[in-house]
């Protein structure tokens, strides 16, 4: 392992590293106090709690196994339902999300993109017009095609020749970066008379879609870096030989990024698996997810605490998991995204 | 689509290509050299539309609703333009008391407080104004700058310092971001860097410090509902012996805002923590070996050596931060569902309780006052503080 800073020579005084440990084991208290409460108010019984705290199992009180018999048994489908639903929702949004973000981040890796900023106000605007119009009353697929084919017109003819300031490709990544900025709320009602036009709402096929655009810039943020360690020699020779630019993301870059690509995964799907906000706008039963679940348990049946302690336990097991796995991954793909960020 | 033929599958081969060179190229080749010339648009393409067909639509789309009024109609619903209606029921209309507060009489002391933070935001971008060249567009993007913060900060004062004031969702959530990023980051910054020493067992804090940040937020507003209960949670003791057994702290405006932050500080601490730590772990030894030769003692080097070092990446993570935490929303909803009253309402759970209630215009327009001002802050943020501490390198 390469040599590290130390604070000093000869490392933290002994008076130092007393204190260190005061304060680092007072924020471990702090961390691990919350989940310690969880676990056992996960198995104690309802009076238990009533009665007014108590602090060790078989010391304060017995603990029982009644509320995970509640959740996983009695309730059996109700709960294995959103649980189901966060997974598969988690797992193929992740999975799109980082299909396109790989793409996407090599494509802005190795190809040089010069868009006119002319041709992306006028795609804009034939856009609106064509929302515009469908708002007025001409059908949808009419609407799109001609705009489309007024698109591919104008941009044969007029734009072509045109001039004007291009974006780069530091400008793409830096416009599919910043849409992170952007507070869901802000784009979540429309998506939601999207979904309802499209009598899609309550589907895990929406709540996959949302996922992913919401997802898009944050897996573009943290490939970027990987990507750029790959030695470009490598693809030329591959080049060389007659391989196909597809040929060569697929067999080489993405082979050589794969820890990059997990780690970028398995955040996607941390975010995925912890979001609540989209899906309390785009579900409610059939795509409920555990947050809505969890979040649904207060309104439900009051404060029910050994309940909640229950499904809380069941949802941030998974992620507490990887977490632990996780770590030294996270911490080089976050800051290497912030230091270039 | 195009069948494959073996002879195109097998192109891998030089010889392969060699031969295929010197006939002429079928449709389906012709098709694959096409679709390989445009593999920069290909790759591209796939994410921008999605972006563009679920992000920028709808921002527009948004745009549009905030300025019309909703109404759902039998089989479909209406949307009328109104103009800036939404925006002037928010500002100055039935929903000012919601969004903006209540404006209270402020003493003396709230007087004081006002002019000290006004006077000393002043200095601050007086001090950035004269460190740069003196150019007309950085006196009117500084003069922008000061207006907006102490029009904010005379509001905020007004709301929150005066006894008859009650914030609105847009002070609280200034609240939320800016006194819950300074405590995040300092916490964060202080375990970092104790967490940099050589101490053994390192590895240990460091995978504990991480675990909140992958935490379901909604889980974690209900373990901090389940802990701050005076009557049956951890701390019911100490309460009781406090005399607040009886008082519960969700009726109390201060109290609920406070729960929220501090699980707000428990949750995003941890991303601050391991940012800090992965960069103060990849400084550079030698100016540091250097100023220990020199005799400089250890808090000398941290603020001349180890900070500055830093500096970017500590910019960094507090503008991420700054961002993210205006959409605070899992929180304040599932702690207190906005009580009391909308107390801890931050400006999407506003935006949320207003889409519910079927005025999506309005709702819009909360959302829209939103970006507005995470964009400015943001921009504000990187024009006058990020690129300096960057640029310092």
């Amino acid at each position: 392992m390469a040599p590290r800073w130390r604070s000093s020579p000869t490392g933290p005084t002994l008076l130092g590293a007393t204190v260190s440990y005061l304060v680092l084991g007072l924020w471990t208290l702090v961390v691990l106090f919350p989940l310690y409460w969880l676990a056992i108010t996960a198995f104690k019984l309802p009076v238990h709690v009533n009665e007014g705290p108590t602090y060790l199992p078989f010391v304060d009180f017995q603990p029982s196994l009644h509320a995970w018999r509640y959740i996983l048994i009695d309730l059996g489908n109700d709960t294995l339902r959103p649980y189901l639903n966060t997974v598969v929702v988690g797992a193929t949004s992740s999975v799109l999300t980082l299909v396109l973000g790989a793409a996407a981040t090599y494509g802005l890796s190795r190809f040089t993109y010069r868009v006119r900023v002319a041709s992306v106000l006028v795609f804009l605007l034939l856009a609106v017009l064509a929302a515009a119009a469908v708002q007025l009353g001409v059908p949808w697929p009419l609407a799109v095609a001609s705009g489309l084919g007024t698109f591919v017109l104008l941009r044969t003819v007029v734009l072509r020749k045109a001039g004007g300031p291009r974006l780069g490709n530091a400008d793409i990544a830096f416009w599919m970066i910043s849409q992170r900025m952007l507070p869901p709320v802000a784009i979540v009602i429309p998506i939601y008379m999207l979904f309802q036009q499209l009598r899609m709402l309550d589907t895990r096929t929406a709540l996959v879609i949302a996922y992913v655009a919401a997802n898009l810039p944050i897996a573009v943020w943290l490939l970027r870096d990987y990507f750029r360690t790959i030695p470009i020699e490598l693809e030329e020779s591959a080049s060389i030989d007659g391989a196909n630019r597809y040929q060569i993301l697929w067999r080489i870059v993405l082979p050589l990024s794969l820890p990059g690509l997990v780690a970028t995964f398995l955040f996607i799907f941390v975010l995925a698996w912890n979001e609540y906000l989209l899906a309390l706008f785009l579900s409610s039963a059939n795509a409920q997810t555990m947050p809505l679940l969890v979040a649904a348990q207060n309104a439900t049946r009051g404060p029910q605490w050994w309940y909640m302690s229950v499904l809380i336990l069941l949802m941030i097991g998974p992620v507490i998991a990887l977490a632990i796995v996780l770590e030294r991954y996270i911490a080089r793909g976050l800051l290497l995204g912030a230091v270039r960020g | 689509m195009h069948e494959s033929h073996p002879v195109t599958t097998q192109r891998a081969s030089g010889d392969a290509v060699a031969i295929a060179a010197r006939r002429i190229p079928r449709p389906q080749e012709r098709f694959l050299a096409w679709l390989d010339r445009q593999a920069g648009a290909v790759l591209v393409l796939p994410a921008v539309l999605v972006i563009l067909v679920l992000s920028i639509f709808p921002l527009l789309f948004s745009l549009y609703l905030s300025l019309s009024r909703f109404q759902p109609v039998a089989g479909g619903f209406r949307i009328d333009f109104v103009g800036f209606a939404n925006y002037r029921k928010l500002l100055l209309g039935t929903e000012r008391e919601h969004f903006l507060g209540s404006l209270g009489h402020i003493g003396v002391g709230g007087w004081m407080v006002f002019l000290l933070l006004a006077g000393l935001w002043v200095f601050l971008l007086w001090r950035s104004l004269s460190s740069g060249p003196v150019t007309s567009l950085r006196i009117l993007g500084h003069g922008i700058v000061a207006f907006a913060g102490l029009l904010a900060l005379w509001l905020a004062v007004r709301t929150i310092a005066a006894s008859t004031g009650r914030p609105g969702t847009l002070v609280v959530t200034w609240v939320y971001v800016f006194g819950g990023v300074a405590l995040q980051f300092l916490v964060g910054l202080l375990l970092a860097t104790l967490c940099a020493q050589q101490l053994p067992g390192r590895r240990f804090f460091r995978v504990v410090f991480l675990l909140p940040m992958m935490i379901t937020p909604v889980g974690v507003a209900y373990t901090f509902r389940m802990l701050t209960d005076t009557g049956k949670g951890p701390f019911a003791p100490v309460a009781n012996w406090l005399g607040y057994a009886n008082v519960s702290w969700v009726n109390d405006p201060w109290g609920a805002r406070i729960a929220v932050m501090i699980g707000d500080l428990w949750q995003w601490t941890p991303f601050m923590f391991i940012v800090l730590l992965a960069a103060l772990e990849s400084q550079s030894s030698e100016p540091i070996e250097a100023a220990i030769v020199d005799g400089a003692n250890r808090w000398q080097i941290f603020w001349h050596i180890t900070l500055p070092q830093i500096a970017p990446v500590a910019s960094t993570v507090i503008l991420i931060r700054l961002i993210e935490a205006f959409k605070i929303f899992d929180m304040p909803n599932v702690l207190t569902g906005g009580g009391p009253g909308t107390a801890t309402e931050s400006l999407t759970l506003h935006a949320y309780v207003l889409w519910r209630s079927l005025d999506y215009g309005t709702s819009a327009a909360v959302a829209y006052s939103l970006l507005f001002v995470v964009t400015f802050v943001g921009i504000a943020y990187v024009r006058l503080m990020h690129r300096r501490l960057t640029e310092a390198l």
